[in-house]
């Protein structure tokens, strides 16, 4: 079983780091950076974990002919998303889609950033207020002090 | 021979690492000298033996020792000495290796540097970090021993991956491992600190100045590897947000953060509890890092070959480490009391919510970078890249832009609103207007330009007037004395972010890009350069083949021209094709040209052109951060006698 | 409970869901087609050009897809189980010849044995996009309406054929 897993991990892990470069040319300039945007936002899915522009994977390079060719024949950006989405799932999604799962991901950390303030803010209030000092103590720490200093 | 002396040694150092985690530890609590004093030559010997064993390792990589798995697997008799030495840190075991080797070393330095220090305080740092390192070494000699043999050994290595074969990668481990594994010593700190009880001003001054080294490595780490990632992936990034570079970047944000907090609970001994939670933050993220990239939980680029067996080692390790410490800080932490109010309004406020911005920015990381285990343990599969990370990290860190100038110049303990006012508000309108006459200087007017250079603007202009305040009506030389260096590592960190953030703002915003089919004497004009194609030539280097293409830039303007070589080279041993990008490296742009795939017979090939306006600015931001850092960590009151100056707090304090 | 326990109370869940996180496997991604009707195609045979297989063709009958290629490592691997599948009959077994030379996909087949009713040629992938494939082997369950009802990655152990396939397999026929 180790083994076949490994030679499984082999067969998927052809893609070595390096640039991968195509002469694509385009109608116009609105689509060549809808095609940048597009291949670096979707993820090569047999690759460790990189998008479409950065790997020379096979697959990779169907998916960003695919990408091309999708544009070429004037769909949307949205709808080559949604080509994608449909057959691998989210998971070639690099920007996570805004939905039930996704909240916490999303919306979590302005939360925790306003949850934050409010807390720091009230408890630097509470602690402000004028506190009743206890002059027993205010005493002995006179007296430690005093007994610290000498040596200085 | 050498290795199974290697491996001896190894298993030396834990029984002394074992010792220096208990013995002084007991000391400390008991009160007994004797056991005290066992700490320093305990952590001098384990620094000893890791040494000879870390030594043994690279023998057997400099002398071809393919009897040797480790160096069979990863080294080859044609490669160059320099990579035989760095092959040591390739993979897995040898890298673990370092890592032990790297703790060995700071914990060493603990044991020397710290005269100030208490003994008690002392044996219970070294005692921690000793505890920390039996789990390493632990980890190696169960799980990954380099010194495996191979019978019968190889008659040749299977070369060094080619990736690694390269000067950036080589320098990029140590340098990060030194960040990672150095806030282990404030971490220590922090943890000795709440089982005596002394989280104190006297406390923080000591955590300071190594916890700045250690950002300072950190940073430096940081910044080689995403220069490496630039010029060696040909892909013209130099920072993906994967899950291994977070593991590096989150504990740079925190350990910021870190180095804030100390200042107040140094200056005003208030925020005790949140210093000491911040230092075990700063290396239990260090920790998940390395969890991170050797559990194969994740999908990375740069993960080692990924064992399930080692990530529940090191999960089981980190239970220990880090619920241990938060335990500790859940029971020992109430008792801490502050000794001194603070005003938002005021050096502390601002250092405070500078600490809020940072953490929330590192929560958002660590959850984007964990979100998908989550969606996975119910069933489905998300990836979360960098456009979430880039949105969330620049929304909530650009606060700090704005924090960091009015932090330069705000008083402690209180300031009066109408003060900063008057003396922010010319210089504000000042950098505002400067930034949009800059922004429109470029060569398309983008919102995001303008924010950019303002916030760096604004950097550069309060620590000018920083620096005015302290120096007008002053004798320049006294003063310059009498400064303390804290000042300028403020300056220097400071005005790094600002550079960076110029880097960043600019590339990202007006890089160009261009795919294109070149054929000899094509030429083809990017940003005002034009770039001519002359066709390749092979050449046979040392351990690999080279496709070099031959390119000519002119600017258009005829006063500049370069000839650049990009490469294609293919490693037989390991069969793998790597790029290697010619880079025209300069202060205001780089010219970035790789060259891809042949494509037809008449030698027409598919070649990557960029165009990086200021992302030298990038790396060079980090080499000042990381002086600042330097400056900060020098700083004279360090290295004065202990406990003197904020005695009168502390005497507040246990008094009430 | 106070604040100051908050930072463990996060960090055990952390733990929790990293321990967890270690039984899966993060490369394992699960197709989004599993109960929506499988992409049509309509493609050459591999062992008689002259004529094509489409789905429609299938409709009806529970079969098996089973994407596979002549350079492809682990395809060797499974090769023996998916010869256990098809001598028992109980379903049709259709190659997805992926990406591959014709000539070499027939002199594998020879080589090793034809276990496929019959195997159709995907030269260029794209059939491969539309059915989500993304690492070969890959192996799919049909059912009688045209539904994707199982979905495999890598390689058929005996094992994953007996207590994954044949169960859903059994399902469908029964």
């Amino acid at each position: 079983m180790r083994r076949l897993l490994l030679l499984f991990l082999f067969v998927l892990w052809v893609a070595p780091l390096q640039a991968a470069i195509e002469a694509y040319e385009f109608e116009s300039v609105q689509m060549e950076a809808d095609y940048k945007k597009l291949i670096n936002e979707l993820r090569c899915l047999v690759c460790q974990n990189q998008n479409l522009s950065g790997s020379d994977a096979d697959l990779a390079q169907d998916l960003r002919r695919e990408t091309y060719e999708m544009l070429q024949a004037g769909k949307s950006p949205q709808q080559v998303v949604e080509f994608m989405v449909e057959r691998y799932g989210d998971f070639v999604l690099y920007r996570p889609q805004f939905k039930s799962t996704t909240y916490l991901l999303w919306l979590g950390p302005f939360l925790l950033l306003l949850l934050v303030l409010y807390l720091l803010v009230r408890r630097l209030r509470a602690a402000n207020k004028p506190v009743e000092v206890d002059a027993a103590a205010m005493a002995e720490a006179k007296l430690l002090l005093e007994d610290k200093e000498p040596g200085k | 021979m050498i290795p199974e002396i290697g491996q001896f040694a190894l298993i030396i150092a834990l029984s002394i690492a074992l010792i220096q985690a208990l013995v002084p530890l007991a000391g400390a609590s008991l009160g007994v000298q004797r056991w005290i004093a066992l700490a320093r030559p305990a952590a001098l010997g384990q620094l000893l033996f890791v040494g000879i064993s870390y030594a043994c390792l690279t023998w057997a990589f400099i002398s071809h020792d393919f009897s040797v798995l480790y160096v069979a697997k990863n080294s080859n008799s044609a490669l160059p000495l320099i990579y035989r030495i760095s092959g040591v840190w390739g993979s897995h075991e040898g890298s673990l290796l370092l890592w032990s080797l790297v703790l060995a070393l700071w914990t060493g330095a603990v044991a020397v540097f710290t005269p100030n220090v208490p003994s008690a305080m002392r044996a219970r740092v070294l005692a921690v970090l000793g505890l920390v390192s039996c789990g390493f070494l632990l980890f190696i000699i169960i799980t990954s021993n380099p010194f495996e043999r191979l019978f019968p050994a190889a008659a040749e290595g299977s070369d060094l991956n080619p990736l690694l074969q390269d000067i950036g990668l080589a320098i990029h481990p140590p340098m990060l491992y030194l960040g990672y594994v150095g806030f282990s010593v404030a971490f220590a700190f922090s943890i000795a600190a709440l089982i005596s009880g002394q989280v104190d001003s006297a406390w923080a001054r000591w955590s300071r100045p190594w916890t700045n080294i250690a950002w300072l490595f950190l940073t430096l780490g940081i910044a080689l590897g995403s220069w490496w990632a630039y010029y060696e992936l040909g892909w013209g990034g130099w920072w993906f947000w994967d899950p291994v570079e977070n593991a590096s970047f989150m504990p740079w944000l925190v350990g910021i953060a870190l180095m804030h907090s100390l200042a107040i609970t140094e200056k005003r001994g208030t925020f005790k509890a949140w210093t000491a939670l911040l230092a075990i933050f700063a290396f239990s993220l260090s920790l998940l890092g390395t969890f991170l990239v050797r559990s194969g939980v994740l999908t990375s680029v740069h993960a080692f070959a990924s064992d399930p067996e080692r990530g529940i080692f090191i999960l089981g390790f980190l239970v220990l480490v880090v619920g241990g410490s938060l335990t500790l800080y859940a029971w020992r932490a109430p008792l801490l009391k502050s000794a001194a109010q603070t005003s938002l309004f005021s050096r502390d406020g601002a250092l405070l919510l500078n600490n809020v911005f940072l953490t929330v920015a590192t929560s958002a990381i660590l959850l984007g970078t964990l979100y998908p285990i989550a969606i996975d343990a119910m069933g489905g599969k998300i990836s979360v890249g960098p456009p979430y990370f880039n949105l969330m990290f620049v929304t909530l860190t650009a606060p700090l832009g704005v924090l960091m100038g009015i932090g330069m110049l705000i008083r402690w303990k209180s300031d009066s609103l109408g003060r900063l006012v008057s003396k922010l508000k010319i210089p504000a309108l000042v950098v505002l207007v400067l930034a949009l006459l800059l922004s429109l200087a470029l060569p398309q007017w983008m919102w995001g330009a303008y924010l950019g250079i303002s916030m760096a603007l604004w950097i550069a202009v309060t620590a000018g007037i920083a620096i005015y305040e302290r120096f007008h009506n002053r004798a320049l030389l006294s003063t310059l004395r009498s400064t303390p260096a804290g000042f300028y590592g403020m300056l220097f960190g400071h005005l790094g972010i600002g550079v960076f953030i110029i880097g960043v703002t600019l590339t990202s915003l007006y890089n160009q890009e261009k795919d294109l089919r070149m054929a000899p004497g094509d030429t083809y004009s990017v940003a005002g350069y034009e770039f001519t194609f002359h066709g390749v030539r092979d050449f046979n280097v040392d351990n690999y083949v080279a496709t070099r293409g031959g390119f000519t830039v002119r600017s258009e303007s005829g006063d500049f021209k370069v000839d650049l070589f990009p490469e294609k080279r293919t490693y037989p041993v390991q069969t793998m094709p790597m790029t290697e990008a010619a880079i025209d490296a300069g202060l205001a742009r780089d010219l970035f040209i790789a060259l891809g795939e042949p494509l037809d017979k008449e030698g027409a090939w598919a070649v990557r052109i960029y165009y990086k306006p200021f992302i030298r600015w990038i790396w060079l931001g980090a080499i000042i951060m990381a002086v600042g850092g330097l400056f900060a960590a020098s700083d004279r009151r360090y290295r004065r006698l202990a406990r003197s100056t904020s005695v009168d707090t502390e005497a507040v304090e246990r008094a009430a | 409970m106070n604040r100051f326990v908050l930072p463990l109370a996060v960090f055990v869940l952390m733990v929790g869901l990293l321990g967890y996180g270690l039984r899966l496997d993060p490369k394992k991604v699960p197709s989004p087609l599993i109960d929506k009707p499988a992409p049509a195609f309509s493609l050459t045979m591999l062992d008689d050009p002259s004529r094509q297989l489409s789905t429609a063709d299938m409709s009806g009958q529970v079969w098996v897809l089973n994407v596979w290629a002549s350079w492809c490592v682990s395809c060797r691997a499974e090769h023996e189980v998916i010869s256990v599948l098809a001598n028992r009959n109980l379903v049709t077994v259709v190659g997805l010849n992926y990406k591959d030379e014709p000539a070499d996909a027939a002199r594998w087949l020879k080589q090793f044995g034809n276990p496929y009713a019959t195997s159709v040629i995907d030269r260029d992938g794209r059939v491969g996009i539309d059915w989500g494939v993304y690492g070969v082997p890959e192996t799919f369950v049909i059912g009688a309406d045209g539904m994707i009802k199982y979905k495999h990655i890598g390689p058929v152990t005996h094992e994953s054929l007996e207590q994954k396939i044949m169960p859903v397999l059994k399902e469908l026929l029964s």
